[in-house]
């Protein structure tokens, strides 16, 4: 297989397998997850949860007060990262094509140089929660292969486009199909893994918010 | 034709000047030092003079003769075509004035009498199928022609897509099991040139370098002669900055066609192309596909012809997705089901569960 066969076969073939997995995975969870139900809560509510669960949303967004201090590099480190995942994934031109391709949606993408710095960003705060992750006993106690996992299955797609657009180390053709590739085993592993939050994070932060505000801790 | 090659362009009106610039340019494209470009004029000049031209034996296996008439026919008079008289071209079925037997006598004798020496130059792709019996000439298949001409050449140059990697012959289904000629030949140094048709002045950059030094210019992991196929269309396009700008022609009479933005939604394959068009051009540098408004094919890459379709950005999925609803539809069964399995779960252990009462706790 040469490089062009193989750049056609993630484009064709590989991005079909991907994309169905990824869509097979995430309704397969996002159902079972959201039949599983609770009892209902029978008692009065304390006070009228309004809009806590949407505040609770919000919030859980923030650093609460002191955390930021205490533990900036998670903090900045992760704002950083998704902010910067963000833009890189839905704001560079080549991307947008591609979801419009998909979902017949689009919006006007950013210059490719600032992509292209917001990438080397993305990538450099990405290694610095690796590396707090590893240099901090605890978080290092906590993780598990998942998360060492995850981490790699985020850094590779941003890496490999980077260097793509970079033309570094191997010729374009052949790094954007690993590109590709590598975007599509993260599709694949997505939904069967911790990366799921992307679909479940504000979801479960709104339960808990409306959970509070029914017992009288609105916020 | 008689005579070096020096005076056979100064009898066409070139001057000795026209010519060393010429070799000049030729040595500064192919990035060899400036001294080279002496050093090729002097080769070319004298060299076919005092002995005799280098034979150049030119196959045409499964082919559009496009390559031929790139050559021929790029701009006239041109250089590159004197160049090309210049050489002692023995077997050429479109050039020649022989037919018959007596072509095939020609190549014969020149293979003959050039023996481990002469140049050969195909185009075309060499058929498989039904044992070569897709093309034939003189009664035999190209595999045994080309076979039988390579074991004595010094070199082999894969002139066009075709001969390099397959081409259109090639594309899928291939029906009649087209190969290249490197697929085939595995003990001759190979130079491919591809295109479809590949730029004129490539192949004379080869030739020179060829008749100058005795040997292929340096080349990249497909085969190519790094200088002309060194770095990708889009990396050396004009339109380059309306790329990064993120301007692009949505369609080929927008405003943005007009005002000459990047091709690349409307299917260019500029990013993964290595070839020279953006810098040489066409037509005695007049224009090149994109500049003419059109979106790069790909020609000189392997398989460009089934590389998902020519107005496909590459960033757009080469086919369409097949089994998208279906996986969607299938998860969505087996979350339903997998709740229904959860739902019974706990409908069980709730029926299952036993009631403690204070005369247990006693017991």
């Amino acid at each position: 297989m040469n490089d062009m066969q193989f750049l056609t076969w993630v484009r064709g073939p590989g991005l079909d397998i991907a994309v169905g997995i990824f869509l097979l995975g995430v309704f397969w969870r996002l159902f079972e997850i959201y039949s599983l139900g609770r009892k209902k809560d029978l008692s009065a509510p304390r006070s009228v949860s309004g809009a806590s669960g949407w505040h609770t949303i919000f919030r859980r967004s923030l650093p609460p007060e002191g955390m930021l201090g205490k533990s900036p590099v998670s903090y900045i480190g992760g704002y950083t990262f998704h902010i910067g995942l963000a833009i890189v994934v839905f704001l560079f031109a080549p991307h947008i094509l591609l979801i419009k391709n998909l979902t017949g949606l689009s919006w006007p993408g950013l210059p490719s140089q600032f992509v292209d710095l917001v990438a080397v960003v993305t990538l450099a705060a990405m290694v610095v929660v690796l590396v707090d992750r590893i240099n901090k006993p605890v978080k290092r106690y906590l993780s598990t292969f998942g998360d060492w996992f995850t981490w790699t299955l985020t850094f590779l797609p941003v890496l490999t486009g980077w260097m793509a657009v970079q033309h570094l180390l191997l010729p374009y053709t052949t790094m954007l199909a690993i590109h590709i590739l590598t975007v599509e085993l993260l599709l694949v592993f997505l939904p069967f893994t911790k990366l799921f939050h992307a679909f479940t994070a504000f979801g479960s932060r709104w339960y808990n918010g409306a959970v509070n505000g029914h017992k009288g801790v609105a916020v | 034709m008689q005579g070096s090659l020096i005076d056979t362009l100064a009898r066409q009106g070139i001057t000795r000047r026209a010519f060393m610039k010429y070799c000049a340019t030729l040595a500064s494209m192919m990035a060899l030092p400036p001294a080279a470009g002496r050093a090729m004029a002097e080769a070319m000049a004298a060299a076919p003079a005092a002995t005799r031209r280098p034979s150049v034996i030119w196959l045409p296996f499964q082919e559009c003769t496009g390559c031929t008439e790139s050559i021929t026919r790029s701009h006239s008079p041109t250089l590159e075509g004197l160049i090309f008289d210049a050489i002692s071209l023995d077997y050429q079925e479109t050039l020649m004035a022989a037919a018959g037997h007596q072509a095939e006598e020609a190549l014969h004798a020149a293979m003959k009498a050039n023996e481990g020496k002469y140049l050969l130059i195909v185009d075309g792709s060499i058929p498989l199928g039904l044992d070569g019996a897709y093309s034939c000439i003189a009664g035999k298949s190209n595999l045994e022609t080309l076979k039988e001409v390579a074991k004595g050449a010094a070199a082999i140059v894969a002139m066009g897509s075709c001969a390099a990697y397959g081409g259109i012959p090639k594309a899928n289904p291939n029906p009649t099991g087209a190969v290249s000629v490197s697929d085939i030949i595995k003990d001759k140094p190979i130079i491919n040139i591809p295109g479809c048709p590949p730029i004129p002045v490539v192949m004379t950059g080869v030739l020179a370098h060829f008749l100058t030094f005795g040997s292929l210019p340096e080349m990249d992991a497909k085969g190519r002669p790094k200088a002309f196929y060194g770095e990708t269309i889009h990396d050396r396009c004009y339109r380059r900055p309306f790329y990064d700008q993120g301007k692009f022609a949505k369609t080929f009479d927008d405003e943005g066609a007009r005002n000459g933005w990047c091709l690349f939604e409307l299917g260019c394959k500029g990013p993964v192309t290595y070839n020279a068009c953006a810098t040489v051009k066409w037509n005695g540098g007049t224009s090149w596909p994109v500049e003419s408004g059109h979106g790069c094919l790909g020609c000189s890459e392997p398989d460009f012809w089934d590389a998902g379709g020519f107005y496909k950005a590459l960033s757009m999925p080469a086919d369409p997705l097949k089994i998208a609803s279906a996986a969607a539809v299938a998860g969505a069964a087996a979350g339903v089901a997998i709740s229904f399995a959860n739902r019974g779960k706990k409908s069980a252990a709730k029926s299952a569960h036993e009631t403690t009462t204070l005369a247990d706790l006693e017991k």
